[in-house]
């Protein structure tokens, strides 16, 4: 199992991210695809440090760990306060911008 | 194992550290201060403070550096250059442009923004809130962040911390566009959209920087570019992150296809986020785009044209007809944004230096046009039921006679909408110019021909607005219907941004010479 193995593993999860965001009608399940994303990044930084065997990749992969926490608050406080407005998350439901 | 002490040069961050570390200080004024009236004043004062000792700590950078090419602090992870001084110069004139709008109110003393963002609207926690007089002056750290997140934006080398300066000013935006006190349910769905579709383009711009650093085992801007030139056949990996990476920086400047969001969060954002975010990001985005096409990119210049061409094509298309059938002035305006940002992708054509001048230049007079542009819409306002001030009134209709009623608003609004059509005399005619003549330099003629048609299209939706505002009467009880504000600092702002048009417009030589001399020094520096 060589390391480009886990850089095809990467495209696919980033893949399957990819398709949650775009299909799913749920926001919270919308939300995860975009963390799936982030991490199949990560996961390809990783694996072409240890391709490489330097450490720059490695060390990207804990600022991106930094910025996907962050924004799990600033998402989650998004989610939430729509929920509380509305009783609903679904992405097909709140309808009032159009055209 | 020896840990080795990295040394950074602080000195050349100074503008950014004022304003990130005034944003931290923000936060906790907002602890520490319980009158919200006392805390609002207060972080107006700071927040403006900040940003004016940092745009003077900006200007002295600019002279210090004195034709020398500039600083590169942590081996090449940021590089603090005259282009990077200008766009960060830039960034902190709509700053405090941005703030100032923040802080106006209503003759009825009511803000812009919510005065609870948890409580759902409309409910009985919501009017006690509003009676109780809380505010949300939290707006004013958020609004340093993001600006400190852009200047940091535009001088950052580094793919993966340009990633990280990206979230740092994106998060605070998706947050200020979820405050609206009016229109609150529609304000919190523009912020899941905007947030959704911003951490979407986020990690798809990071996979691409994963690939490219595959690709090329590099990954600060200089030694990509090297790296892809000694790079025999350029494979999928190379192609696809580069493809990746610019498709994230144009969802930031809200180019067709990637431009979903643009309509949405401009018309659900409150108006003054609007107005800073409309002009900041796009320079903010267009900064770091320069950069990476510049630096990194550019022996893919070939590879990447036809994506360059298809979506300032598909932009210029899409806004300009899509804003013709809009009846909400928001919405006509996010649109035409959607048709600027094509207007900017043009001047990427054959990466020329002209393009190094044309673009700060053009993201300057448009930034300027859309922060006086849409503080003019905060000062028009519905009456409420019990004749209050009500919600902005944003119909197309309820603008009718605006011209008889307030002169000096219908008068600046006109000679905003001119300068986003090109029209002669005003700003955007010499950026329109500037930025078509780098696309000709760059053998682009095609494009310029679209440009140039798509202008002419758009000057007809900003041409019926001004017949609306001067030559149609306005109808029976609009007066009641409809009141004009005078906050005074509104009035300032849409006064400074007028005044700056009309002179960038007739004497633009100056500035023009400013971003000459930045325009050289990064071609040097890289």
């Amino acid at each position: 199992m060589t390391a480009m193995s886990f850089v095809y593993l990467a495209a696919i999860l980033f893949a399957i991210g990819a398709a949650a965001v775009l299909l799913r009608r749920n926001a919270i399940v919308a939300f995860m695809g975009v963390e799936l994303m982030l991490n199949a990044a990560n996961l390809a930084l990783v694996a072409f440090a240890h391709m490489y065997a330097e450490l720059d990749g490695q060390i990207m992969a804990f600022f991106v760990l930094v910025v996907a926490a962050a924004e799990v608050v600033v998402g989650l406080a998004i989610i939430i306060a729509l929920f509380r407005a509305r009783q609903t998350i679904s992405l097909d439901e709140p309808a009032e911008l159009k055209g | 194992m020896n840990f080795v002490t990295p040394e950074i040069a602080w000195a050349p961050l100074t503008p950014i550290l004022i304003v990130l570390g005034t944003a931290a200080v923000a936060i906790l004024i907002e602890a520490f201060i319980k009158s919200p009236a006392t805390r609002r004043t207060v972080q107006l004062t700071v927040t403006i403070g900040a940003l004016l000792v940092a745009l003077g700590f900006v200007i002295v950078q600019w002279v210090g550096l004195d034709g020398s090419a500039g600083d590169v602090v942590m081996t090449g992870k940021i590089t603090v250059d005259a282009q990077s001084l200008a766009w960060q110069a830039m960034l902190l004139v709509f700053g405090i442009l941005g703030a100032l709008l923040f802080a106006a109110r209503t003759s009825d003393g009511e803000d812009a923004f919510t005065p609870l963002g948890s409580v759902p609207p409309g409910s009985t926690k919501e009017r006690l809130a509003r009676r109780a007089g809380l505010k949300v002056t939290e707006v004013f750290p958020l609004l340093l962040f993001a600006v400190g997140g852009m200047m940091l934006f535009t001088c950052i080398t580094d793919l993966i911390f340009l990633f990280v300066a990206l979230e740092l000013f994106s998060l605070p935006l998706y947050i200020m566009v979820a405050l609206a006190r009016r229109r609150r349910l529609l304000s919190q769905e523009a912020a899941l959209k905007y947030f959704l579709l911003g951490a979407f383009s986020s990690a798809i711009y990071l996979f691409g920087a994963a690939l490219v650093y595959g690709a090329t085992t590099q990954i600060d801007l200089e030694s990509i570019g090297i790296a892809i030139d000694f790079i025999p056949n350029r494979d999928g990996m190379l192609l696809a992150g580069a493809v990746m990476v610019v498709a994230g920086l144009m969802f930031k400047i809200g180019a067709a296809p990637f431009h979903s969001w643009v309509p949405d969060v401009y018309q659900g954002a409150p108006t003054p986020v609007t107005a800073f975010m409309g002009a900041a990001t796009k320079a903010a985005a267009t900064a770091a785009l320069v950069r990476v096409m510049y630096l990194a990119f550019y022996p893919l210049e070939w590879e990447l044209s036809w994506m360059f061409w298809a979506v300032a094509i598909t932009s210029m298309i899409i806004g300009t007809l899509a804003a013709l059938v809009q009846t909400d002035i928001k919405r006509m305006l996010a649109y035409s944004a959607v048709a600027h940002a094509g207007f900017i992708l043009v001047a990427f054509a054959g990466l020329t230096p002209e393009a190094l001048v044309a673009l700060p230049f053009y993201l300057l007079t448009y930034g300027l046009a859309t922060i006086g542009a849409f503080a003019i819409i905060t000062q028009v306002r519905e009456r409420a039921e019990d004749g209050g001030i009500g919600a902005e009134a944003v119909r197309l209709g309820q603008w009718a006679g605006l011209g008889k009623r307030s002169p000096f608003l219908a008068g600046a609004m006109a000679l905003f909408l001119l300068s986003f059509a090109g029209i002669p005399l005003t700003a955007g005619f010499i950026g329109k110019f500037e930025v078509f003549s780098a696309a000709i330099a760059g053998g682009a003629w095609p494009l310029v021909l679209v440009a140039v048609i798509a202008s002419m299209v758009a000057a007809f939706f900003y041409v019926r607005l001004i017949v609306l505002m001067f030559f149609t009467d306005a109808p029976e009880g609009a007066d009641e219907a409809i009141a004009v504000e005078t906050e005074t600092l509104t009035r300032v702002v849409i006064g400074i941004t007028a005044a700056a048009i009309v002179i960038l417009g007739i004497l633009p030589s100056g500035v023009l010479n400013i971003f000459e001399s930045a325009a050289h020094l990064l071609v040097s520096a890289g």
